[in-house]
């Protein structure tokens, strides 16, 4: 279903690219909190990095690397440190997200932990956004067949 | 302590939840649905406290983070909500527990974990949707609620790819009309919060944009809730859809919605304003008596039981419309409309249940092959006896209460021909719930005597909750009529100022 | 009268695209353009809500000179930051709807084989039959 193709030029180039995005999606989402940029951006970003990978180089290959348990466990890890943060406010016994209150577990005064607190939800948004993105590219590229093609070949 | 936080709680719970499901549902499967009924009893446990706090205390306001309300995201609760809050975690219990067989008959194995996924972030945005306070915040809820719904639906039999993608459509207008109307108001006034709305609208009532606001919102939730012109999506979505999700998406989500229209109207616009400015409750009713009428004979046309179902729905769904609609008419106020909210959900479940339990055990949705099946599913039937019976409005079942108190409203407010209506399309539903009954109890079975006929039951997670909510059809009419219900009614009606009619 | 057009031109243009997005929602019988269309109408949307924010001789909602220069921000040298914030959330949501109307359309083109609506509904006709 997928054909081969090797580039060397495409290859190489996208070899030389793919830290510099990745670079850029972190500091993207490293300045979310206090300049435009945030989880959201960063990780489409870092899942652009990824899809450039899936089209340079042989699609087969690149699924056997992302499986698609692994993007699942992404997305779930992302939701669960953002909801945690979130938790942990309340089980220190403020509302839900006032990150004010994570000072009493960091060594930080409250300003600072809120700042701590925004991210740490920003990295929640980053990991689920980028696995989000890369399994949606997934599933359109191979008509849904991933699962399938991934099971097939384990069998 | 912790009562202080349910309305995070009765939120966060069964999102995060919902993303354990997958990754424990790798490791093991069978904990799929346990996780969901926990997740579901922490918010059933966080709806019936708060119920208690808002009887005893009032209004409950949460400010997530802390920010203070017009410009933070705040959660209030009051009358409705913890009322539409408790039906909304109930029915969710319900549809969790009858999903449990007919989700490994209904859905590949594999998928089973995204399926509870699903199930769980719908009831969440449900929970969501009825929660909230602000306006935006609504919008966002909303689609975590359709978008589950979408995926729901999909999953079900033949048919159900295209009455999704339907449903999408429809649902995509519904939800942008919506943030129109929103844009809107946040134009002339600057606010989202819906207490702040309320507040800064008033001076500007007779400006043109707060009134195109106004119409664009009710549109866009008049989709959602599948009033009769713009019901298009939702038969082939009911009816396409595996069991548990028709049973929920029937019940908890179509009655959020129908609460989040209440909300836009009497919270966030006033009385003042639908009476004096914007004349809208005269069409709605008018419409709603279209739908009573247009719903029951487009069911009495069906032979597919779940798409009668359906259609039926329409009508009912008219029905609370006709509700809202009077509300400024008569001293009930809203309290037709809150009956029926809590009525059509018990009967539409246990509809929904027993016709889904039929092609569960007997592969049958077609009306006209029901004969003998009284026989070979007999506590089922009787299920959907008892929730026909109460459709139909047979003292002291909900349906009577109902119908019963609109009739009432009507009268106040002198308008006999939505009396003549209610009559009217009570016979209609006479005529579809009584060929079923017939069908399946008397018409003679064709080539046996019919003793010849063994009991076939549905299994007993799927038959409890079909056979608790046929009774409840009748507890509850009881309910309704001895006033356990009242406080609520009366503060709904008390913070909406309606009730006070000369 | 003309003035009262140009005066508003950003409504209209947004009243304008959201037309052309439910044209394509409404007439079209290909489910792809139906969702061509749809995405139409939820940028017409953003686009709206965008140029609401807009003021004039107004910048980008970046406080200039955050570390440290000068704290003190004046709100006229800025656009209204909250529609781009709803906004941000609006574009999220759209691509959740793009990225679930596109599933369900790969589902449809496995099953049917096309995407042209009245021949679906004819396949499924002679299924059900």
């Amino acid at each position: 279903m997928v054909r081969e193709f090797e580039d060397v030029i495409i290859q190489t180039l996208c070899r030389f690219l793919v830290p510099f995005i990745q670079t850029y999606s972190l500091y993207v989402f490293a300045h979310g909190h206090s300049s435009p940029g945030g989880g959201f951006q960063g990780g489409c970003v870092m899942a652009a990095a990824f899809v450039l990978i899936f089209i340079a180089y042989d699609l087969n290959e690149a699924k056997r690397r992302f499986r698609e348990k692994a993007l699942l466990i992404f997305c779930c890890l992302g939701v669960f440190i953002y909801a945690g943060t979130g938790w942990a406010c309340l089980l220190l016994g403020s509302n839900f997200l006032d990150y004010g209150f994570l000072s009493k577990v960091l060594p930080t005064d409250p300003v600072k932990a809120r700042y701590y607190g925004m991210a740490m939800i920003e990295l929640g948004v980053q990991i689920t956004v980028m696995a989000i993105m890369v399994s949606i590219f997934l599933d359109l590229v191979t008509r849904g067949e991933h699962e399938e093609i991934m099971e097939e070949e384990g069998a | 302590m912790i009562s202080e936080q349910f309305p995070a709680l009765i939120v966060v719970t069964p999102l995060i939840l919902s993303f354990f499901i997958p990754v424990v549902g790798w490791w093991r499967r069978s904990l799929c649905l346990p996780i969901v009924l926990v997740a579901l009893s922490v918010c059933m446990v966080s709806a019936i406290g708060m119920l208690d706090t808002v009887l005893k205390h009032g209004k409950i306001s949460y400010w997530l983070g802390m920010w203070e309300p017009p410009w933070g995201i705040e959660y209030v609760v009051d009358y409705l909500n913890a009322y539409v809050l408790v039906i909304v975690s109930f029915f969710g219990i319900a549809a969790a527990i009858y999903s449990k067989r007919n989700v490994e008959k209904e859905i590949p194995e594999h998928k089973i974990p995204q399926f509870y996924t699903l199930l769980l972030l719908n009831i969440t945005g449900c929970l969501g949707i009825v929660v909230t306070g602000d306006a935006f915040n609504l919008y966002v809820l909303l689609e975590i609620a359709s978008f589950s719904a979408y995926g729901l639906v999909a999953i079900g039999s033949e048919g159900a790819l295209v009455a999704s993608f339907r449903y999408i459509v429809m649902g995509t207008i519904g939800a942008c009309f919506y943030l129109l109307g929103v844009g809107y108001l946040y134009i002339v006034t600057g606010s989202l919060n819906m207490e702040n709305l309320r507040i800064l609208l008033p001076p500007l009532y007779d400006t043109r944009a707060v009134q195109t606001a106004f119409v664009f919102i009710l549109i866009g939730l008049g989709i959602k809730i599948a009033l009769f012109p713009l019901h298009t999506w939702q038969p082939n979505a009911y009816t396409y859809a595996p069991s548990a999700v028709s049973v929920l998406i029937s019940t908890a989500m179509a009655k959020t919605c129908v609460y989040a229209l209440i909300r836009i109207i009497f919270s966030v616009f006033t009385v003042d304003f639908i009476t004096r400015y914007v004349p809208i409750l005269d069409i709605i009713c008018w419409v709603s008596v279209v739908a009573m009428i247009a719903g029951s004979i487009f069911a009495i046309q069906e032979s597919n039981l779940k798409r009668m179902l359906a259609y039926s729905s329409i009508a009912n769904v008219g029905y609370i419309m006709l509700g809202v609609g009077l509300a400024t008419f008569t001293p009930l106020g809203l309290t037709p409309a809150l009956m029926h909210i809590l009525n059509h959900a018990v009967m539409k479940g246990c509809l929904f249940m027993a016709a889904c339990a039929f092609i569960y055990k007997a592969g049958l949705w077609d009306i006209r092959d029901f004969t003998g099946l009284g026989r070979r599913m007999p506590y089922t039937c009787f299920a959907f006896i008892l929730a026909a019976l109460a459709m139909i409005g047979m003292p002291p079942s909900v349906g009577f209460i109902t119908k019963w108190y609109l009739i009432l409203a009507a009268i106040d407010a002198k308008q006999y021909v939505f009396v003549a209506a209610i009559f009217f399309s009570t016979l209609l539903m006479i005529v579809y719930f009584w060929r079923v009954i017939e069908i399946m109890y008397l018409k003679p079975v064709e080539g046996s005597k019919g003793n010849e006929i063994k009991i076939d039951e549905e299994p007993v997670s799927m038959l409890i909750p079909g056979l608790a909510l046929a009774v409840l059809c009748f507890l509850i009419g009881i309910a309704w009529v001895s006033g356990v219900f009242s406080p609520i009614t009366e503060g709904v009606n008390s913070r909406f100022g309606l009730g006070i009619v000369p | 009268m003309l003035e009262y057009l140009i005066s508003k031109y950003n409504y209209w243009m947004y009243v304008v695209i959201i037309l052309i997005g439910f044209y394509g929602m409404m007439a079209k019988s290909n489910l792809m353009k139906k969702l061509i269309g749809m995405g139409i109408f939820q940028w017409a949307i953003i686009f709206y809500f965008m140029s609401i924010s807009a003021k004039k001789g107004a910048t980008l909602q970046i406080i200039s000179g955050h570390h440290g220069a000068y704290a003190v921000a004046r709100a006229v040298d800025y656009v209204n930051p909250l529609p781009s914030v709803l906004m941000l959330t609006a574009i999220v949501v759209a691509v959740a709807t793009t990225g679930i109307t596109l599933s369900v359309l790969i589902l449809i083109f496995r099953r049917y084989g096309t995407f042209e609506e009245d021949e679906i509904i004819k396949l499924m006709n002679e299924k059900g039959k």
